[in-house]
């Protein structure tokens, strides 16, 4: 399997293991990721609320580059997926519109033809029959024993049409995957909600109570440590546990993995070289629950 | 057969809710409001919900089925019955207190749409006869007014489940109906208000309210509709606002996302008590050697990207 790799922003920022655990992941699986150094930010919902045309533009752009590579983009952000599948979807459902966009990116020599190339999450291609065979075969340690619950990142749901997930009011994706990789998967209801994380500066009680529901939600259904397929979503539950903690006067300490750390735990990485010890919330009880089943 | 699981309350009897569960074998296109006047006519007539047009038009019964908020009459019971499960659970739309079973206070909406003046304000003479307005102006605001007041996208609305304080997504969708309708004239004066703790910019993007809309309202992209506006008319001294230039000033710079510039510059340089809530968490990144590279590196080729900034006037 070979695809272009749009990074995003934030895994090469302030979640850099991210990156290093989506690295690791892939070539441990043979999965052939081709990183997009051209492609710009995916406007993340934000230039959009100053400039519809221009985000989607640019997101054409990025388009029009996998289209170039003839490969499938694949996101390692709920938050860029979301946001490419909405500009994806204004530029295929009117001709007119695409044609003023690419008129406007012919002088940079690209032209997003449209309807070429799919656009899927890490979690997605890793859900495919595909994918699951392959983590099946390469898997070295069992997560045997480890309860994890899944945080989907909203902008991969919602809305529905635009969703990669078969059912995006009740996915089971992440779910199926945890089992794959050996965990018991958590469920509940948080699990599909918004981490607050968009409005973390304009509004940090309500961000940080919509963390702190999800995380005391979590931790009472039993979880270890709680998986996101979405770095945003990583940074409000993990860098912010602390303010949540103090805000909800509550202790939870609770683990929050990126899902290509997941992955690359039961591919045999130690945490460190997937980046866990660059965490806020430490990980290493979560090494003592996978020891005790080994 | 199926089992209908819904949650009754009567204060008057009990003072706290509990599950009631109904077995109807419904007939094929039933629609999930057919199957409760089925049950309240036949099997219990003390089974209290709204309902009036069926037709999804007076948007009265608004409620939750298997957690997501919805109208009865819009949504045929079948589709609730995914997986095999043969179980539909019933409940009242959430963010509201509960009167009686399936019945909420609407009231709190109310004054949420109330406080965002949702009639046309204007200052010159009224004329002679109507105020007109062309076919193209009137599309702007189409979509906004669809709007049934029905309440699923404010049952659902992930910020007002943590925070009354927020607008919400109606009154937010009415407030753009009123912004964008090109008879209005009090366009900066309603954005101002709506630029307040509280208002448009508090709003997470989560699509809560586009995914239950059963109109083609679609609060979201009206608010979106409202921060475009807001940006325009230059009502920026605010911490959304300045998020947004911020941000477009990133990407067209470097094609990418400045993460040590955006949060001190959305707070905003002279804001001392915004800027300290950042430290705590910077200093906790900065130990785990977590920020992001202070040489900051564009994208291959950013030339080209400014150059398309430029061309949509940016």
């Amino acid at each position: 399997m070979k695809f272009a790799l749009f990074t995003g922003c934030v895994a090469r920022g302030a979640t850099r293991e991210l990156m290093l655990a989506t690295i690791k992941s892939a070539e441990a699986l043979g999965i052939d990721f081709v990183e997009m150094k051209s492609a710009t930010c995916c406007g993340a919902g934000v230039v959009s609320e100053k400039n519809p045309v221009l985000t989607d533009a640019l997101n054409a752009r990025t388009f029009a580059l996998a289209e170039e590579q003839g490969l499938d983009l694949v996101t390692i952000c709920s938050t860029c997926q979301g946001n490419l599948k909405k500009s994806e979807c204004h530029l295929d459902e009117d001709v007119e519109y695409k044609s003023k966009i690419n008129h406007v990116l012919k002088d940079g020599g690209h032209q997003y033809e449209g309807g070429k190339i799919k656009i899927k999450h890490f979690s997605n291609i890793l859900a495919t029959p595909e994918g699951k065979a392959l983590l099946k075969a390469k898997i070295k340690r069992p997560l045997t024993g480890l309860k994890t619950a899944g945080f989907y990142g909203c902008y991969v749901l919602r809305p529905s049409e635009l969703s990669e997930y078969e059912d995006p009011d009740n996915p089971k994706e992440l779910e199926e995957l945890f089992e794959i990789l050996g965990a018991t998967p958590i469920y509940y209801p948080s699990r599909i909600k918004c981490c607050g994380f968009p409005i973390i500066m304009m509004n940090k009680e309500a961000s940080h109570a919509m963390a702190g529901n999800a995380l005391i939600e979590a931790v009472e259904g039993g979880a270890d440590c709680v998986v996101t397929g979405c770095p945003l979503c990583h940074l409000s539950l993990d860098s912010y546990q602390p303010e949540i903690e103090s805000m909800q006067k509550k202790h939870y300490s609770i683990p929050i993995l990126h899902l290509p750390q997941l992955v690359a735990l039961a591919l045999g990485f130690s945490p460190e070289e997937i980046g866990m010890d660059k965490h806020i919330v430490s990980t290493v009880g979560l090494d003592k629950i996978l020891a005790q089943h080994v | 057969m199926a089992k209908f699981r819904i949650k009754r309350y009567n204060p008057e009897k009990q003072a706290d809710a509990y599950y009631e569960e109904y077995d109807y074998d419904f007939p094929e296109g039933a629609t999930l409001l057919d199957c409760l006047n089925h049950i309240k006519w036949n099997m219990d007539g003390t089974l209290t919900y709204r309902m009036s047009c069926r037709s999804a038009i007076c948007g009265s019964c608004g409620m939750k089925g298997n957690g997501h908020a919805l109208l009865a009459c819009q949504r045929q019971a079948a589709h609730l019955l995914k997986d095999g499960s043969d179980t539909i659970t019933i409940e009242p739309l959430g963010n509201m207190p509960v009167i009686k079973d399936l019945v909420t206070d609407f009231q709190q909406f109310w004054d949420k749409v109330d406080q965002v003046k949702p009639y046309l304000k204007t200052k010159d003479k009224p004329p002679e006869k109507e105020r007109e307005q062309s076919p193209h102006e009137f599309r702007k605001i189409d979509e906004a007014t669809t709007c049934i007041m029905c309440g699923a996208c404010y049952s659902d609305c992930n910020v007002l489940e943590v925070d009354k304080n927020f607008l919400g997504p109606a009154a937010l969708a009415k407030a753009q109906r009123f912004v964008g309708d090109s008879r209005d004239q009090a366009t900066r004066e309603r954005i101002k208000e709506l630029s307040k703790p509280g208002g448009m910019w508090d709003c997470t993007h989560c699509g809560e309210c586009v995914e239950r809309c059963p109109k083609p309202a679609e609060p979201f992209y009206r608010i979106k509709e409202l921060m475009a506006v807001g940006l325009k008319e230059g009502v920026t001294n605010n911490v959304g606002a300045r998020h947004a230039l911020s941000f477009v000033k990133s990407v067209k710079h470097s094609g990418r996302l400045n993460e040590n510039k955006i949060p001190v510059e959305s707070m905003g340089y002279f804001n001392i008590k915004g800027l300290l809530d950042l430290v705590p968490v910077g200093l906790r990144m900065l130990l785990k050697m977590k920020i992001p590279p202070i040489i900051h590196k564009p994208v291959d080729d950013v030339k080209d990207v400014q150059r398309i900034f430029e061309e949509f006037g940016e």
